[in-house]
């Protein structure tokens, strides 16, 4: 019985036909890709993306050039030069951020004490050039006005964990 | 008559099954192979000499570009090693939630390995079944740490931040449909006739040989010796949970599939079990060792001693005291460990990472010979290589 019963599997192709018949219910089955760019899967508020310079409400930049992103950064990537200011405050001359040499591991954001250096879940930006990619001072405060309401959301939803 | 010379075939760097920058160097006679000669380093970045000159915190990020199809696993060998040097013990809640992750990362590696390994042979199907159920977990580690690969999660003294609320629902509701899934891989593969041509009998190791070779991970296990380091020292929870260890009969590539696979379903019994106890039992998820972590947000903001820890945490680090410790993990492709010496700084004096895919494609010209040129592909697959940790 075995033997016969081997033989007739063997001979109807009998698991080929259900590996097939398994890719045909998927055929009628609901797909579950996701159309990328016009669908979007959600991310979560940690999602570490591209990185921020945020201000205070009153228009004043939060950086104050404490240099502790600098330092944790593991590849190097940050380059910051500051100075005294007119008001005798003291503030950033330079902030740079290489993002073809960053990792983001978010040391920096984590490190940062006034919640200055951010990063958004915004991560598309790539671009044809690698000069493109050389984030300076301006170019991050720009990202952090664009993305300001989606920041302190994301800030305040994950708070308790922080 | 005329005289017949051997042919000599380069194999890779380039080859889309050479699994990443393999270069081998293949002497054939016809079509068999009379020896393979794996030419490795091509991804060599000097990660080890690096972490030299990074402080304890920083090296994190780097391990998971080690073996970056399963990067949890790479930290948790690291996270242990400083832990051990350092004489402390992460918190139960900690040791649960990496164990939970460290099982997720095994499933999205052999998820990989069975994807890819079946692409290498020519089903593609699996492939595409395998990825979907990789970007669930995916998912979780970014609902997590923030990353969807890199994560940085488990630090020495625990991990960087607690789960979310609402995560360990997803994870769950994840293990109740996975073993569905995995009868599917095996409605594709398991009987299917040309998988078992290609497999069956392909690349035999027996027990001798895969001691000899240093073998360990599914590799060892497929080839009949039941080793688990998951067993036989346990680290973090490991000891409270029970699972089986799946363990091969004849030691060829088949053996080695069957491994895997029901490794899937033990490692998802795991994530259950991790779950079961995560849902009832709160507490803390760093050491009280406060060298080890940051003060929370809150107290820096407030106090001006928490600042101090914060800025100290953040440049200087933390002293790992002087002496050497090697920790080991069951990492899914075999035994990873992470070999420390310190010299009572904030630095590693030297780390050594021993890497199982190394020791695993030494064997390959042991494996290959006698085989066909096609058989090469299978045995390459097998072995599960990635070589960000062959050439680290």
């Amino acid at each position: 019985m075995r033997f016969i019963k081997h033989a007739l599997k063997t001979w109807l192709l009998w698991e080929l036909v259900k590996g097939l018949a398994l890719t045909m219910r998927y055929f009628f089955k609901k797909s579950i890709t996701v159309e990328y760019p016009e669908e979007r899967t959600p991310l979560s508020p940690r999602f570490r993306g591209l990185h921020a310079l945020r201000r205070y409400e009153s228009g004043e930049e939060r950086c104050i050039a404490c240099k502790l992103c600098e330092v944790i950064c593991p590849a190097l990537a940050i380059v910051i030069e500051s100075e005294e200011r007119d008001d005798g405050s003291r503030r950033t001359t330079r902030y740079d951020i290489d993002m073809t040499k960053c990792i983001y591991c978010g040391l920096c954001q984590e490190a940062c004490p006034v919640d200055a250096i951010v990063e958004t879940q915004h991560f598309e930006y790539a671009s044809e050039t690698r000069e493109a990619l050389y984030y300076t001072k301006d170019m991050l405060l720009e990202v952090g006005e664009q993305y300001e309401a989606q920041i302190a959301a994301n800030i305040k939803a994950d708070a308790p964990y922080r | 008559m005329a005289e017949i010379k051997n042919y000599t075939l380069n194999f890779g760097p380039q080859h889309p099954s050479a699994h990443g920058v393999l270069r081998l160097v293949l002497e054939l006679d016809g079509e068999v192979v009379e020896r393979a000669e794996p030419h490795i380093g091509l991804l060599h970045r000097g990660t080890e000499k690096l972490f030299e000159q990074k402080t304890y915190l920083q090296n994190v990020p780097y391990f998971d570009r080690f073996d970056y199809v399963s990067m949890m696993a790479n930290e948790h060998a690291y996270a242990l090693a400083v832990e051990k040097l350092m004489g402390i013990e992460a918190p139960e809640r900690a040791q649960y939630i990496r164990v939970m992750y460290a099982e997720l990362t095994r499933i999205l590696n052999h998820c990989l390995w069975l994807g890819a390994s079946a692409l290498d042979i020519g089903a593609m199907t699996v492939f595409l079944y395998c990825f979907r159920e990789r970007e669930d977990i995916f998912d979780f580690y970014e609902e997590v740490s923030g990353a969807r690969m890199h994560a940085a999660y488990f630090r020495p003294g625990g991990v960087s931040q607690d789960l979310p609320e609402g995560l360990l629902e997803k994870i769950k509701a994840f293990t109740e449909t996975f073993p569905d899934y995995v009868d599917e891989y095996e409605t594709l593969l398991t009987e299917n006739r040309i998988w078992k041509q290609r497999n069956v009998d392909i690349g035999v190791v027996d027990k001798e040989a895969a001691l000899a070779w240093g073998f360990s991970g599914p590799m060892i296990r497929g080839s009949g010796i039941e080793w688990d380091l998951r067993k036989t020292q346990p680290y973090d929870a490991y000891d409270k949970i029970e699972f089986d260890i799946p363990v091969g009969a004849t030691g060829d590539c088949y053996d080695r599939y069957l491994v895997r696979v029901e490794e899937m379903r033990q490692s998802n019994e795991i994530i259950r079990q991790c779950i079961e106890w995560l849902a009832v039992n709160d507490g803390p998820i760093k050491s009280d060792d406060a060298r080890l972590h940051k003060p929370s947000r809150a107290s820096m903001k407030g106090d001006m001693e928490a600042l101090i820890h914060h800025f100290k945490h953040f440049s200087e680090g933390y002293h790992v005291p002087e002496g050497e410790v090697y920790a080991a993990v069951e990492h899914p492709k075999g035994e990873f460990g992470v070999y420390l010496v310190s010299d009572g700084s904030n630095k590693p004096y030297r780390m050594k990472v021993r890497a199982s895919g190394f020791a695993h494609i030494e064997a390959l010209d042991y494996m290959c010979r006698g085989h066909m040129l096609a058989d090469v592909v299978t045995i390459l697959g097998t072995q599960d290589i990635v070589f960000g940790e062959v050439d680290r």
